[in-house]
């Protein structure tokens, strides 16, 4: 087994407490042998403990579930499995209207989404809400667990109906990929191992659809573009003219000998190098960290940044955002906020709050003065000086920023630049 | 043309690059927390690697318990010395002497929680406004909500419940004066990864973490290492046996694992059958349910 050679997905779970996210999550874990025989252990006591039948897996997560019940907090947390074909980043957050912020920070770094609906209940106005953020935060693929077919008798009309209700919502959404499987997360049906007790779905298992889901088109490869981090000067007698440029690449192929341009400054140039270690890089793309040396003496700093010449971003300072408010105090027009997009930084005033969604129903509200947490709106914002950005729909990196309050040093809010 | 796709231990180690580059120009102070274990090794090297031909740019800051293996010790100085790193050491035995600290007594005493008290002074003494380590999220369930950027107060108290939201690779790390941040840049590291990668980069790691003969008590299950640290308790006796760490702590309370696994590979196949967790044998979790969710409160790593 060549364990090194193996990407990495990182998906996101939401779901409600009954729906059966967190038996999902522990049967993954179970069945790709995640789990240690020492948690194994405490959870097959404590199953016995409070009387069950079987072992609930859903106790796997129970560091989280009896701090809901004490109230302690709710919140974000991540999990991690590997089979021999890929590694798991899972960002598991609870699914109620008010945690539409923890779910919008899980779903802003994953490829993918898990959305559970159970078998009986069908669509719920939660499922809406799922599947929209997953469609707001731009996931390239999502996966639709029709849970609990247990329970329906493993039923193919039931199911049929389900997704046939979930297209007619999703049509409107503009998820690229999106399957369907029915599955029973308690029994296994369907999660690592194929159902014996669903003969009419010729489809793959969840497992297998995370194994083998293509990602490596989820990054911008076309549009380049460098933020700088930092500038690397060793100061040091062998390198004293060493000038490199140290960070992260969000989107594009850069190569030595491409010329690029410089923000905000213009200046033209050519790339020397492209290393890391010392190691020299022929071709550097998303998420790749490098530092870049360029041909001619340029006097670039954090928050600039290197594309190409013919391909630059938008620049300006008028940013129209879909934000999500993540802060307990309400915004409203004319607040003075801290903006963070990429590297760059700038003190940014409300302009106009232009109308909210209602996540349920898709809904514009339009004429409102104020936008409170849980609640996505959007936002004219200006900022002092110039931003390099894109349409979050190009470059999630590059168009994407945080709302920082002035006085709090809080992040206050998620914003996606339309 | 080519498949642009990097494969997960190189996408792990852009994301704690871009980190730890980003602690660099966001702080003012920053440290760098080095326990001598593996994973405070592995940051290390990350660091290195983030900002070469540059030195690393921040210091180490090693509290020394004064029960530490003496292997760690040499190995870290070894370290410091090659990187031409600046070492701050502070120390538990000083907290103890000038009564800062408390030690505490019985057979199971230990070091663990006094390093609390040196950490918190040693931090203030340097003004340090960022302490990144080595922890990662899949070591302990506190630690699985744990940020990049953990927000710390004046008397640095972690607050589970009022954590900044951290989307995208966007990481902010303003605060208040007096405040402070704890920086995990290898959140989303298993210990398969680590491990992995150590092998991957040829990454030196102390002797301990191999396959050796050490004098060993074993209590509760739990396979200490004989030192002068350690009180034997009645019907306890010290036997001749065969193990390695997985992971590094204080030697009371550091609980060995039998092994013969003596390279990288040996150790890696071991891990990929092995059946308990590697901080398992850490008598420091053990105390209660939420050992380390309550010292993560105060001020613990």
């Amino acid at each position: 087994m060549d364990y090194q050679d193996i990407e990495l997905l990182r998906f996101t779970t939401a779901g409600s407490v009954d729906d059966g996210k967190s038996t999902l999550i522990g049967r993954l874990l179970y069945d790709s042998k995640s789990i240690f025989q020492d948690q194994l252990d405490a959870v097959e006591e404590s199953s016995k403990s409070k009387g069950f039948d079987y072992v609930d897996l859903s106790l796997l997560t129970d560091g989280l579930k009896s701090e809901r019940e004490q109230g302690i907090t709710i919140d974000v947390a991540y999990r991690y499995f590997a089979t021999p074909k890929r590694k798991f980043i899972i960002a598991d957050t609870p699914g109620h209207i008010q945690y539409t912020r923890n779910m919008v920070t899980g779903a802003s770094t994953a490829n993918l989404a898990i959305i559970l609906i159970d078998a009986r209940k069908g669509m719920l106005e939660q499922t809406h809400r799922h599947a929209f953020i997953a469609s707001l935060l731009r996931i390239p693929h999502a996966i639709v667990c029709v849970n609990k077919m247990d329970l329906v008798d493993y039923s193919e009309e039931i199911y049929n109906n389900i997704v046939s209700d979930f297209k007619a919502f999703s049509s409107k959404l503009g998820i690229n990929d999106i399957q369907f499987i029915p599955i029973s997360a308690l029994n296994g049906d369907n999660v690592v191992n194929r159902s014996e007790k669903m003969d009419w779905y010729g489809g793959s298992t969840l497992m297998y659809h995370l194994e083998t889901v293509h990602i490596s088109s989820d990054h911008n490869l076309v549009d380049c573009r460098f933020p700088i981090q930092s500038v690397i000067r060793p100061h040091t007698l062998e390198n004293q003219d060493y000038r490199g440029f140290a960070g992260r690449i969000d989107g594009g192929v850069f190569k030595p000998g491409d010329k690029v341009k410089s923000l905000p400054s213009g200046f033209v140039s050519t790339i020397k190098t492209i290393e890391l270690n010392g190691e020299q890089i022929s071709e550097a793309f998303a998420p790749m960290s490098v530092t870049m040396t360029l041909e001619d003496e340029i006097d670039n700093s954090r928050g600039d940044m290197i594309v190409r010449e013919n391909n630059v971003p938008e620049i300006g300072q008028d940013l129209e955002v879909l934000v999500t408010w993540m802060s307990t105090t309400p915004i409203h027009a004319r607040t003075k906020v801290v903006i963070k997009h990429t590297t760059n930084e700038s003190i940014g005033m409300v302009k106009e709050l232009k109308y909210k969604i209602d996540i349920n129903t898709l809904h514009r509200i339009e004429n409102i003065d104020k936008v409170e947490m849980n609640e996505i709106a959007r936002l004219s914002i200006r900022t002092a000086k110039p931003m390099f950005y894109d349409a979050y729909k190009k470059n999630r990196q590059t168009g994407s920023v945080i709302i920082i309050d002035e006085q709090t040093n809080e992040t206050i809010g998620a914003g996606m630049i339309i | 043309m080519s498949n642009y796709v990097i494969n997960h231990l190189k996408e792990l180690e852009s994301e704690a690059i871009f980190v730890i580059r980003e602690i660099a120009a966001q702080f003012e102070n920053p440290v760098l927390l080095f326990s001598g274990g593996k994973d405070s090794i592995l940051l290390t090297h990350l660091a290195k690697k983030a900002f070469f031909p540059a030195k690393i740019p921040f210091p180490l800051i090693h509290i020394d318990t004064g029960h530490n293996f003496p292997e760690t010790i040499a190995f870290r100085d070894a370290l410091v010395e090659k990187l031409g790193v600046k070492l701050i050491v502070g120390s538990v035995q000083e907290a103890i002497d000038n009564g800062r600290a408390k030690e505490e007594t019985g057979a199971d005493a230990s070091r663990n929680s006094l390093q609390i008290v040196s950490l918190l002074d040693t931090l203030e003494a340097y003004k340090v406004d960022a302490a990144m380590g080595g922890a990662r999220r899949d070591e302990e369930k506190a630690r699985a909500k744990e940020r990049f950027f953990s927000h710390r107060d004046e008397f640095g108290q972690w607050d589970p419940k009022n954590q900044r939201p951290e989307l995208w690779n966007l990481f902010n790390g303003r605060k208040n004066y007096g405040e402070h941040f704890r920086v995990f840049p290898i959140s989303n590291w298993t210990e398969m990864d680590v491990w992995e990668y150590i092998k991957l980069e040829n990454i030196d790691l102390p002797s301990l973490y191999f396959s050796h003969q050490r004098d060993c008590v074993v209590r509760d299950g739990v396979i200490l290492a004989n030192s002068e640290f350690i009180k034997l308790k009645e019907n306890e006796e010290v036997v001749n046996m065969t193990i390695r760490y997985r992971t590094c702590g204080d030697m009371p309370i550091t609980g060995a694992v039998e092994s013969e696994a003596d390279n990288l590979d040996k150790i890696i196949e071991e891990i990929a059958t092995t059946r308990t967790t590697e901080r398992g044998g850490r008598a420091d979790d053990k105390r209660a349910e939420t050992a380390m969710e309550d010292r993560k409160k105060q001020g613990y790593f």
